[in-house]
């Protein structure tokens, strides 16, 4: 019983910040009616391998990578830009890109795997 | 118990001298080649999968097959021979398909070291300890090496063990000896062991990296030493190119292996692709070992090099440990694979 009370409690304050933050982007896109793209795009790691390998956004979008590996993952900026830690299997990492550029980043524990980030 | 094993002996002459010999050992291992019926694509074949049968002796660089119980014969001994047990891979914390259980396979690799018949003296580990290089994980695996008989563990890291903050915690953890990274060497009844750290500072689109600070002391390690002294070196990527595309190898090996080149013995024990490959260029015997963990695909046979899923009854015949004989009268070194099946 403990046990769970405790779950409940370590659950409720992510969730209620997920939810703020729900709230907080529908109310950003509506205000935004110009550049309804700019919101957030998607990075999945699969097979060793960042999905899609070069991915283009527009100045703003917050990018998310997504490990769905066995194995964990990072996803570094070749230049120092940005830094996840080591995403186990399902963890996350976000980037907000306020600058436009070409973003190479790679993983540091598999330095085969590359990718980059266009914004524009 | 499934077995794959070879034997190298040193060659402690001039150069001339070698060619000769060698002339006269690739005469003799093509005829025990033919009386064994074993031929050279026969023996790539048996060293493909894990757990054969056969011992392999490495003379002059040419592989002659012997029966496996002879061979064990010959490597046990007395009076400065001795053994050690290579153990890779534990990734303690992994906890998914085809290994829920890591701790269980870590023991048992544990036992099957402590029922050799011919007792280790040490233990290496080529790495990959743990699974996300956290505390509790590196605790689990001391605690179950405390159970092995043979009671001084050396490690190198894997990429796995030095996960977010560059290997500081590896480093407070199993450097205490260590230069720069973690990088030491240490004599143990006339033969030399170095171990080198691959796994730091790896550049985007590379391999493993060893680095200039390490080369530096790796060629000043080994610059008194004797030509006849036995080298091995252990480090957790492979030191030979494996297979680049998935980063099983480093890039700056070549110029490590340039400094032993004078020497007639050099053993390379590497971890990191959780299967057994073997390699001989001339004076150099690679070797990887299986993981107590989980299985990895041969090379290119999958879409990437994560953890192969196996049916729960094989999965102890693909992974296992590694037995290294050394007899002094024979300047030898044996390599023998064990499952943990």
């Amino acid at each position: 019983m403990t046990t769970k009370n405790v779950w409940i409690g370590r659950l409720a304050i992510p969730v209620m910040i997920a939810m703020l933050l729900f709230v907080g982007s529908s109310s950003v896109k509506a205000s935004n009616n110009d550049q309804p793209s700019a919101a957030s795009a998607e990075v999945k790691i699969d097979n060793f391998s960042f999905a899609p390998q070069t991915l283009t956004v527009a100045v703003g979008t917050t990018v998310t990578w997504t490990n769905r590996d066995d194995i964990p993952h990072t996803a570094v900026s070749t230049e120092g830009v940005f830094k996840s830690k080591v995403m186990d299997t399902d963890e996350k990492f976000s980037y907000t890109f306020t600058k436009a550029g070409t973003y190479p980043y790679y993983c540091t524990i598999h330095p085969k795997m590359t990718g980059q980030v266009v914004v524009q | 118990m499934a077995r794959t094993s070879y034997h190298l002996r040193t060659l402690e002459t001039t150069e001339s001298e070698m060619t000769d010999k060698k002339q006269d050992f690739i005469d003799q291992g093509m005829q025990d080649l033919n009386n064994d019926g074993v031929d050279r694509r026969g023996f790539l074949k048996c060293m493909a999968w894990a757990g054969t049968g056969l011992v392999w002796t490495m003379s002059g660089g040419i592989p002659v097959s012997r029966a496996f119980a002879k061979g064990m014969h010959d490597s046990g001994g007395k009076g400065g021979d001795f053994s050690f047990v290579q153990i890779s891979d534990s990734h303690m914390g992994f906890n998914k398909p085809a290994n829920p259980d890591v701790v269980a396979t870590l023991r048992a690799a544990v036992d099957k070291i402590n029922g050799l018949p011919n007792q280790p003296e040490f233990l290496l580990h080529t790495g990959d300890i743990s699974h996300l290089s956290r505390p509790e994980q590196f605790d689990t695996v001391d605690q179950v090496l405390k159970g092995a008989s043979a009671k001084d563990v050396f490690f190198v890291p894997g990429e796995h063990d030095v996960l977010d903050d560059n290997g500081k915690s590896y480093l407070e953890r199993y450097g205490k000896n260590a230069q720069g990274a973690g990088w030491y060497s240490f004599e143990h009844k006339g033969v030399h062991f170095i171990g080198l750290v691959n796994v730091l500072n790896l550049k985007a689109g590379g391999l493993g990296s060893l680095g200039g600070e390490q080369l530096e002391w790796m060629e000043k390690d080994v610059k008194h030493l004797k030509h006849s002294t036995p080298i091995v070196v252990f480090a957790h990527i492979p030191l030979w190119s494996l297979y680049p595309d998935w980063g099983w190898g480093t890039q700056d090996s070549a110029q490590a292996l340039a400094y032993l080149k004078k020497f007639g013995s050099v053993t390379v024990l590497n971890g990191h692709i959780h299967q057994i490959m073997q390699k001989v260029e001339g004076n150099v015997t690679f070797h990887t070992a299986m993981s107590t963990a989980f299985p990895q695909p041969q090379p290119g046979k999958a879409d990437s090099p994560g953890p192969m899923k196996v049916p729960a009854d094989q999965l102890r015949s693909l992974l296992g440990i590694t037995d290294v004989n050394y007899v002094k009268r024979q300047h030898s070194l044996a390599i023998v694979d064990s499952t943990l099946a």
